[in-house]
């Protein structure tokens, strides 16, 4: 196996998960995205781990596994404000902050 | 100049031939003028309130000064002969010119061994920029000899114009003048040096103008006054530049000084031929041009018979004694300049001879046909002051200032005597009112008579001796056997001889025209008062015996004692005064000129007591003139008398031709240059500025550099609204710049690391 | 080798496929159900590499909790239930280019580091080694970590109140 074949592997679900947070409406659908790069970075940690014969790797993963979990938490909550005072999670229709 | 590659300047010491000692007169000579100045205040302030209106202050005061100058002669008499004192010397730079070598030695052949001191006193006025300017006085002979006459003719004249100008308009305004006018003249006799001279030089002029137009209501007295001041203010031209010139090259020859403007100096160095002969040569000429126009000399000649428009009293003292001589005066005593720079010794012609011989024959053939008697004694002024310029011009110092003298009397005696007999018949015209006069005024005759032999030249009077010592001072006698002098001037002999029997003849005519034949007038006449026969006798006495002061050395029928008295005294022995000799005069030559002036007086007597004489009592009227005379029949000769009668049209020339000349072509031409060149000039300066101002406004100013500014903030202002685009407030803008930017920023990283 | 190469083709490829439906599905709930098949095939991919911890850890908390967030949340903003279109066009191509801009990045500097680097493993890795690991020389983030879960939770709570 070759190293490569993860890193790509990888390296095309974070663009594909880069893709989904800019052409997305619905904000969970931006999170979900963005957990699709995370998991792509922890496929990355992994391989790394694996290439390199140490453990640092799987440990960093871990942590990238909990920090998505509370990210996610977070994330939703305010997704949920958001719904409840407008009524809509479309996010190209939130712009108050327009310059 | 100084031969400035010589190390050390040579200097020399050099005698000046002038004394700071000597009697108390000598010394405080300054008085005689002071007097006169201040009478000249006091009568203009105070005069009206006088119970005479002024002229007893003036009458007071000039007798005083009169006073004051015989006891100051008596010094100088004194003075001459026996002062041992100390004489002054002057440090100078001792360069030859090469010009006359010794100097106050006792080179002279007629035996004045002695050197005679002149006495200085001067006080400092003020120094400026390393120029000392004084003001004294310089004593000595012909300064005293000219104290006298100037004081003796003023008192005359001031005693014979209380009655002349009796109920005048401006009486007072009058004597202040004639005082004004007396202190000028004495200031000027007694200068110590050349700004003096040149300051009463102006003063008399400035006084001359006031006395001349004393009646200035009337258009030619004012006229007349003009022309004096103008036509005297161009040779004053020459005055300034020649003491300039002549400060200067003193100063060359003065190691530590700028210049200096003494008198002595300048003579003395001068005189040792210490100064450059062709700077001197210029002074010369430019004080030339002033002697032209103070002393009437041709052809500045032209302002002293309209001069006759003033007074005749005022003509009798300045236009025939004083005045008019202060041109002679001024070479006489600046005459170490002028007999080194025109180089009058050894040659036979030079300028001033030939000006002033001119000037004599000018003069005299003028008198010829003149109708107002004034005029005819105007003209004969000029001639002999022509006399005395010649009589310089040829280095017969001494003949020139005894003329002068005797010049002064019987010149002021013939004024005097016209003004007696014109006051009589109120009218100067000789051939309409005049006539026949002797016998109704014969004291104004008989004084006249005396006085018109002595200015033709009859021995014994005064004039004979004078002009004979002219004559033999020319040299030019020497050619037929006769006499020494300073040169061999040939033609001023001539000159001088022709002059006489002319003189001789128009004094006749005019004699003639005034006493003789019958009163052509409509007043009735009568002899004047005592204040005017008393001055006309005094004047007419001086005539007849103030020859026998300058008897001729060698003079057989004289004492040896008499002889040469006035030279001895008058001519300065010193060492500012060049050698010169002294010419014998020859029995020969007096014979002969005084046959000449009898050719003149017969000619003119044969033509007036004779012909017109008969024609008048053939006619039964008194004619003036034969009604066929000369001029009738010839057309020549009416071409000439047209020429004199038109004055040679000098006037013309000067008015006509050079002033109107300048005020209208040349005028013309000046404002036309001035208004279209200059002011052209200066307007399209104007304008120029005016629209590159306009310019720079509308283009550079509201385009150019508003439009930066503006564009400044325009492109602030839209690459700010262009930014604010960016601001969507939507959320997948901002993530799309943000990883955007990443991955540049990655790339770039990639590549360079 | 070659069995490991198959699989990790099948299941790479399944990843690959459903993450693009994912991102391009219109329906918001089969869209987490597509996410539930890439992180699957996340955890299989974790055990091919013999991180069998890791990979037991994703399938419980991510698939097991995330996802289940994930569908709650949908449930909760139910107006926006079933449609989700994208965004408009031109942010689309934008985000097209971006995103193929990122892969070109990476691709590029990937394959040129680690052209053949050859990747083997002895024998999977031991969850004790793991356990000792965090427990010695990452404590600390271990530590925050935990700090963050609780942090994350009150102000979840905190955030989503009703008041």
């Amino acid at each position: 196996m070759y190293l490569n074949q993860f890193l790509l592997l990888s390296a095309a679900l974070f663009a594909i998960g880069v893709y989904g947070v800019l052409a997305r409406r619905n904000g969970v659908l931006v999170l979900m995205s963005i957990e699709l790069i995370l998991n792509a970075v922890n496929i990355n940690l992994v391989a790394f781990a694996a290439f390199g014969n140490q453990l640092a790797g799987e440990v960093f993963a871990l942590f990238v596994i909990a920090v998505a979990a509370a990210e996610v938490g977070v994330g939703l909550a305010m997704i949920l404000l958001l719904y409840r005072n407008r009524k809509s999670i479309d996010l190209t229709q939130i712009d108050l902050m327009r310059g | 100049m100084i031969d400035l590659l010589t190390l050390a300047v040579a200097m020399a010491d050099l005698p000046l031939g002038i004394t700071e000692g000597g009697s108390w007169f000598l010394r405080n000579a300054w008085l005689i003028p002071l007097l006169p100045a201040l009478s000249f205040v006091t009568i203009l302030f105070f005069g009206k309130r006088m119970p005479r209106g002024g002229s007893e202050l003036g009458i007071a005061v000039l007798g005083i000064a009169f006073i004051l100058s015989i006891l100051t002669a008596a010094a100088w008499v004194d003075h001459r002969d026996n002062y041992h004192g100390e004489e002054v010397h002057a440090s100078v730079v001792a360069v030859d010119h090469g010009e006359s070598g010794d100097h106050a030695e006792a080179g002279h052949g007629d035996g004045h061994a002695e050197a005679s001191l002149a006495v200085v006193s001067t006080v400092t006025w003020f120094q400026a920029g390393g120029v000392e300017f004084s003001v004294g006085t310089l004593v000595d002979g012909p300064a005293v000899m000219m104290l006298l006459v100037v004081t003796l003719v003023s008192l005359l004249v001031h005693i014979y114009s209380t009655e002349y100008v009796h109920d005048d308009r401006r009486y007072t305004h009058y004597f202040a003048f004639l005082s004004l006018f007396s202190a000028s003249m004495l200031m000027l006799v007694l200068s110590e040096n050349t700004l003096q001279l040149l300051t009463s030089w102006e003063l008399v002029g400035v006084c001359s103008f006031a006395l001349i137009g004393h009646w200035w209501e009337e258009k030619p007295n004012s006229d007349a006054a003009l022309k004096a001041f103008l036509t005297n203010r161009v040779g004053d031209m020459g005055l300034i530049v020649g003491v300039s010139i002549l400060f200067f090259i003193v100063g060359s020859a003065l190691p530590d000084r700028f210049g200096s403007f003494s008198i002595a100096e300048t003579n003395a160095l001068a005189a040792a031929g210490m100064l450059p002969h062709t700077a001197l040569l210029v002074a010369a000429c430019c004080l030339m041009a002033a002697v032209m126009s103070k002393s009437g000399q041709f052809f500045l000649h032209t302002w002293l018979p309209d001069a006759m428009a003033g007074p005749t009293p005022v003509s009798a003292l300045i236009h025939a004694a004083t005045m008019v001589v202060a041109g002679v005066f001024m070479i006489a005593r600046l005459y170490g300049v002028f007999f080194s720079g025109l180089s009058i010794g050894g040659s036979s012609i030079n300028l001033m001879a030939v000006v002033g011989g001119v000037t004599t024959l000018v003069g005299a053939s003028l008198a010829f046909v003149q109708r107002d008697i004034k005029k005819v004694l105007a003209y004969s002024t000029i001639s002999q002051l022509g006399y005395m310029v010649m009589a310089l011009g040829v280095g017969a110092w001494t003949a020139a200032m005894f003329h002068l003298f005797t010049h002064a009397f019987f010149k002021a005696c013939l004024f005097l005597g016209s003004g007696s007999a014109a006051h009589a018949v109120h009218s100067f015209d000789m051939k309409s009112d005049m006539g026949g006069l002797r016998k109704v005024m014969p004291h104004t005759y008989k004084t006249f008579v005396i006085a018109s032999i002595a200015l033709a030249g009859l021995p014994p009077f005064a004039g004979f001796w004078s002009k004979d010592e002219i004559l033999a001072g020319t040299g030019g006698w020497g050619i037929l056997g006769g006499t020494g002098g300073n040169g061999a001037y040939t033609l001023m002999l001539v000159m001088g001889m022709v002059t006489a029997a002319m003189t001789a003849a128009y004094m006749t005519r005019c004699v003639y025209l005034t006493f003789h034949g019958e009163y052509r007038g409509h007043g009735h006449p009568h002899e004047s008062g005592p204040r005017i026969i008393v001055p006309l006798w005094i004047l007419a006495g001086l005539a007849m015996v103030a020859g026998l002061l300058n008897l001729p050395s060698g003079f057989q029928l004289a004492p040896g004692s008499l002889q040469e008295r006035f030279g001895h005294f008058v001519e300065p022995v010193a060492g500012y005064f060049p050698t010169i000799t002294h010419a014998t005069p020859s029995w020969s030559l007096a014979i002969v000129s005084t046959l000449v002036v009898l050719a003149g007086v017969a000619v003119a007597g044969r033509y007036y007591f004779g012909r017109v004489e008969a024609a008048s009592a053939a006619a039964g009227q008194s004619l003036t003139e034969l009604p066929d005379g000369l001029t009738t029949r010839s057309a020549l000769a009416m071409k000439g008398y047209t020429l004199l009668s038109n004055k040679y049209y000098l006037d013309h020339l000067y008015t006509g031709i050079i002033a109107g000349g300048t005020k209208g072509p040349v005028a013309a031409a000046a404002y036309r240059v001035n208004q279209n060149v200059i002011d052209r000039t200066v307007d399209l300066a104007g304008e120029t500025a005016v629209s590159a101002g306009r310019f720079v406004y509308d283009k550079i100013d509201q385009i150019v550099v508003d439009g930066i500014v503006n564009a400044s903030g325009r492109v602030s202002s839209d690459t700010g609204e262009e930014l604010r685009k960016i601001q969507s407030g939507k959320v997948h803008d901002y993530a799309a710049i943000l990883f955007a930017a990443a991955t540049v920023l990655a790339g770039i990283l990639i590549v360079i690391v | 080798m070659v069995a490991q190469n198959i699989a990790f083709a099948i299941m790479a490829v399944t990843m690959l496929v459903s993450a693009v439906r994912m991102v391009t599905t219109r329906n918001v709930v089969h869209a987490a159900l597509y996410l539930v098949i890439v992180l699957a095939g996340a955890a299989g991919i974790f055990i091919l590499l013999g991180a069998e911890f890791v990979g037991v850890t994703q399938v419980m908390v991510y698939i097991g909790a995330i996802v289940v967030l994930f569908l709650f949340g949908i449930m909760l903003t139910k107006g926006s239930f079933g449609d989700d279109d994208g965004v408009g066009g031109e942010r689309r191509s934008m985000a097209v280019m971006v995103g193929a801009l990122v892969l070109a990045v990476m691709a590029a500097a990937l394959i040129d580091t680690f052209r053949d680097a050859e990747l083997s493993r002895a024998q999977p890795s031991l969850t004790a080694d793991i356990g000792d690991l965090i427990f010695s020389q990452y404590i600390v983030p271990f530590e925050a970590i935990s700090v963050l879960l609780l942090a994350a939770l009150i102000g979840a709570i905190v955030v989503a109140r009703g008041d």
